[in-house]
């Protein structure tokens, strides 16, 4: 079979008023200013320079599933309702279906993919699979993108603490119980 | 990376009744997992749906050329472009593929467009012009067999009766109730999502999340005008499901697509659309009289049920035969009188959910259950230990209960449990949470009791059967096995049941699950709590040939072992169309719930505290995942309870987004103590009896129970709204 995933969507995503733009090689971004209707944006992602020209409508989720092939981080809803999107910007959590791309310059993004050392889990990473913190999945990126931030945030300490600071996060498989039970895991092992 | 999933590998210790890490488990927590939405093919173009905005309206004329002149766009189809059968459904062929001069409800497919770019296809949407004479809906369940019929038939897509003992007996104290269900969706968080790749001998790949391969398979087939060999499925990452993968959605669409313009088409859809895009769970009015002695034992229940199917019947039959069946819950009674009417309206299209059918029965007579006891003055769990039906009980429909049926003990079981700490003046702990509405004042605590009794597997004579293969051949100086089925992962963990039980069957560690698709036999539907049942049981037959071949042999060189085998379950027949009387159903499952809840009264916010459930699983091969399917349904039950509702208007859907459909949140969902008893059912490989369907039955009745008790009110639909408690 002929097919790959890899960096997804050169052709579009960055579109802008009905014209696509054909694939533009990120390397190929030159110095020269963007054309009118688009932006040229330059962020981290996982630690690796990224350099993007894109119509500014695209959001942090599209540009990081359709143009960096970084398709772990899931779309469940699109409007900022399930939390399945959740990464980091600039070590706080965000929703990157509400977060354009273009809001980004300079900053330093961390998906599902950038959490675990090579071979090595994450602990929450690890805590989720101890606790079956999960059925399907699809919430899963988003739960432990939330969830590494809940383990650092020293505030949040009691299970109705974690509960509330978990609430934008929704699990249609009711895991609820066991992501409860690996969020205190990994927090134990984080003090 | 290819659209091929990956193979799953894992090599530790960990048969039947232990809970080893799922083999997927590590693809899910690192983001590596390729759901259907993640599939990509470096030449595929995407197509889009044209939906009706109208739940009812004929089709004057659609004019397709200006949608054809945007540039992108490579194809632009309408009914007249279906080669094949344009009718499909699981049970009544009588879905269009694509609206044919009539469209039946609000989100009815009418065309597509294949176009290089999401929003190339959104544009070339714009510029379909279809015209309409809007037509009036028919919405109501409950008169829409006199309305104005929408199908050739009419609109009662099946009447299921029962008639069993006495037809005309009295009893001392009868209660009487109507209650209503709300339509509740499967809201899966990955939404439909499938890819299509055309071959050059004209016939297609389809890499979809669904619940069931070869069943897809065939009507795709059908509607293209293939051989069902030119049809080829391969199941992709599976967002949840629910019941709601069990019919088409893009299947067709996307091959149709694909074979017309030779390119592979990727289809997904956004999160309003998938509430279009699938069946959900039936909305019913459910009217019931029960009939006791004094002692609380229950002489008669008569009842009369609605269930609305909607625009087209999907599962409609099977859905309201389970209602009827299961329809005077875990209970013995010699006298049943039970009209159960599936029925078409303008409304969405409903079908499989979780529960199917006895979740409506189930919490209209719970309801009555708690009715009769207030009636009587007994204690809710009193009057249900009264009648609780036992192994060797009677069912409405005649057939006798060959196996275990606890009721009484899970009854006990959950009532035993301690309570929760008294109401807390934390606001966490509070209805109303960090919103901040009271300290306390106005809240009242209460406890609710509920059971449920589901069918496991496919009943009434359907020919249910799995297909298994397991290979083993030497790796690495050992040997090693790979199990191959059609039957779909979902997330309920069927992959590592299939690893444990070769494990068990064969001593072999390292077990690969091999990638499932319709180059085996057919596995049955992901549904009715069966997979385990049917697969596992096809797995383990699989096992015992190879067995054979293995001969005790721990090194069999360069000898490859392959067997492949289908297994089914005991058969079941037709129930009588007068009488409903026949041996309908394999297996029964049953759960039952104590609900604990507080209720700001002033307010009408309820806060669900403890929501423990006990449940028989005939033998738990994975007690981890059994735990995590009842903490699953019960959620989905909760649900049900207090907030979950599509809402429709003269057939139209208020509330297509997660804004507006509410589902249960981490803050929603209580601690759960769970019991779990393994009473082994002869009948089934390992004694197993399902386990992923009974807790979502007794759950909703359970927590609304609690809240009547805290409020008084008699609160006989669900889901209950703070409105409703507040009367404003």
């Amino acid at each position: 079979m002929t097919t790959s995933r890899r960096q997804f969507f050169g052709q579009a995503a960055a579109v802008s008023a009905g014209v696509a733009l054909s694939a533009p090689a990120v390397e190929a971004l030159a110095a020269e200013p963007a054309p009118a209707g688009l932006v040229d944006v330059v962020f981290e992602v996982n630690g690796e320079r990224q350099k993007l020209r894109l119509d500014p409508r695209v959001t942090l989720l599209d540009a990081l599933r359709e143009q960096l092939g970084l398709v772990g981080t899931k779309k469940g809803c699109d409007r900022g309702q399930c939390g399945a999107c959740t990464v980091h910007v600039d070590d706080r959590r965000v929703l990157s279906c509400l977060t354009l791309t273009a809001t980004l310059q300079g900053k330093e993004v961390t998906t599902i993919e950038g959490i675990a050392d090579g071979d090595d889990l994450h602990p929450v990473q690890r805590a989720f699979i101890d606790h079956d913190g999960f059925q399907c999945g699809f919430c899963t990126s988003g739960q432990i993108m939330s969830a590494v931030k809940v383990v650092e945030e020293r505030e949040v300490r009691t299970d109705d603490q974690i509960r509330e600071a978990m609430s934008g996060n929704i699990c249609r498989c009711g895991a609820y119980p066991n992501i409860l039970e690996a969020i205190k895991q990994a927090k134990a092992g984080d003090r | 990376m290819t659209l091929t999933p990956a193979e799953l590998t894992s090599a530790v210790s960990g048969g039947i009744g232990t809970s080893p890490q799922r083999p997927d488990g590590n693809l899910k927590v690192r983001g590596e997992f390729a759901y259907a939405s993640d599939l990509w093919h470096e030449d595929m173009i995407w197509g889009a749906t044209l939906r009706s905005p109208h739940p009812y309206a004929r089709i004057t004329s659609v004019d397709i050329t200006e949608a054809l002149k945007v540039p992108g766009v490579y194809a632009v189809l309408t009914a007249d472009d279906v080669p094949g059968r344009n009718l499909y459904g699981l049970e009544h062929k009588d879905q269009p593929v694509l609206a044919v001069d009539v469209v039946r409800y609000q989100g009815e497919p009418i065309a597509l467009v294949g176009a290089d770019h999401p929003e190339t296809a959104l544009r070339a949407m714009k510029k379909i012009v279809v015209t309409y004479e809007v037509l009036e809906p028919v919405v109501d369940m409950e008169t829409a067999v006199d309305d104005t019929p929408l199908h050739p038939g009419g609109n009662l897509v099946r009447h299921v009766p029962i008639r069993r003992g006495s037809q005309d007996v009295t009893a001392e104290v009868v209660v009487t109730g109507r209650y209503e269900v709300g339509m509740q969706d499967q809201a899966f968080l990955g939404p439909e999502s499938g890819l299509a790749v055309p071959a050059s001998d004209g016939s297609v790949d389809l890499y979809i999340a669904t619940q069931w391969l070869h069943v897809d398979r065939d009507q795709i087939a059908a509607a293209l005008g293939l051989p069902q060999e030119q049809v080829r499925l391969t199941l992709s990452g599976v967002g949840g499901a629910f019941g709601g993968r069990e019919d088409l959605s893009m299947q067709v669409h996307a091959c149709l697509l694909a074979l017309h313009t030779g390119k592979p088409v990727k289809m997904v859809y956004n999160r309003e659309e998938s509430f279009y895009g699938h069946v959900h769970r039936h909305p019913a009015v459910l009217y019931y009289e029960h009939g006791a002695d004094h002692t609380g034992k229950l002489v008669y229940v008569r009842t009369r049920m609605y269930l609305d199917g909607g625009a087209y019947a999907s599962s409609t039959p099977a859905v309201v035969a389970n209602a009827a069946t299961l329809g005077v819950g875990p209970y013995e009674v010699d006298n049943v009188t039970v009209d159960a009417y599936g029925v078409y309206t303008n409304n969405p299209p409903c079908g499989a959910m979780r529960g199917f059918g006895a979740v409506q029965a189930g919490f209209a007579y719970e309801s009555q259950m708690d009715k009769l006891a207030e009636a009587l003055g007994m204690s809710p769990v009193d009057v249900r230990v009264r009648n609780a039906m036992t192994e060797g009980s009677v069912m409405p429909t005649g057939q006798v209960v060959d196996s275990a049926a606890p009721v009484a003990q899970l009854l006990k079981l959950v009532q035993d449990k301690p309570l929760p700490a008294g109401t807390s003046s934390d606001i966490r702990e509070l209805p109303g949470g960090v919103s901040n509405t009271t300290h306390g004042e106005g809240v009242v605590r209460r406890v609710g009791y509920a059971v449920g009794i589901k069918n496991i597997c496919f009943s009434e004579g359907y020919d249910d059967y799995s297909t298994a293969r397991v290979r083993v051949s030497m790796v690495n100086g050992s040997l090693s096995a790979a199990v191959h089925t059609a039957a779909c992962e979902v997330g309920q963990g069927l992959v590592t049941i299939m690893q444990q039980i070769v494990r068990t069957e064969l001593g072999i560690e390292r077990v690969t699950v091999l990638p499932m698709d319709t180059t085996i036999g057919n596995g049955g539907s992901t549904s009715a709590s069966r997979q385990t049942y049917v697969t596992g049981g096809a797995v383990k037959a699989a096992c015992a040939l190879v067995r054979d071949k293995l001969a005790g042999r721990t090194d069999i060189g360069d000898e490859v072992i392959d067997e492949t085998t289908e297994w089914r379950h005991r058969a079941t027949e037709a129930i009588d169309p007068v009488t409903g009387q026949g041996n309908a159903h394999v297996q029964y499952g049953f759960a039952a719930h104590r609900a604990v809840v507080d209720v700001d009264v002033d307010l009408g916010l309820v806060r669900v505290v403890a929501l423990d459930c006990a449940q028989d699983v005939g033998k738990a091969l994975n007690p981890q995942a059994v735990v995590g399917q009842i903490q699953g349904g019960s959620a989905q039950g909760l649900g049900l309870a207090v907030m979950e509702e599509i809402q429709t208007s003269g057939g139209k859907v208020r509330n297509p987004s997660f804004t507006d459909y509410l589902i249960p949140t981490v803050l929603d969902m209580p601690p759960m103590s769970i019991d779990v008893l393994e009473l082994a059912d002869p009948h089934a490989p390992y004694g197993i009896r399902g386990v992923g369907e009974p807790p979502t039955i007794s759950s909703t009745p359970a927590i609304v129970a609690a809240i009547r008790a805290a409020t008084g009110l008699a609160l006989t639909r669900v889901p209950v709204r703070p409105e409703h408690l507040t009367g404003t």
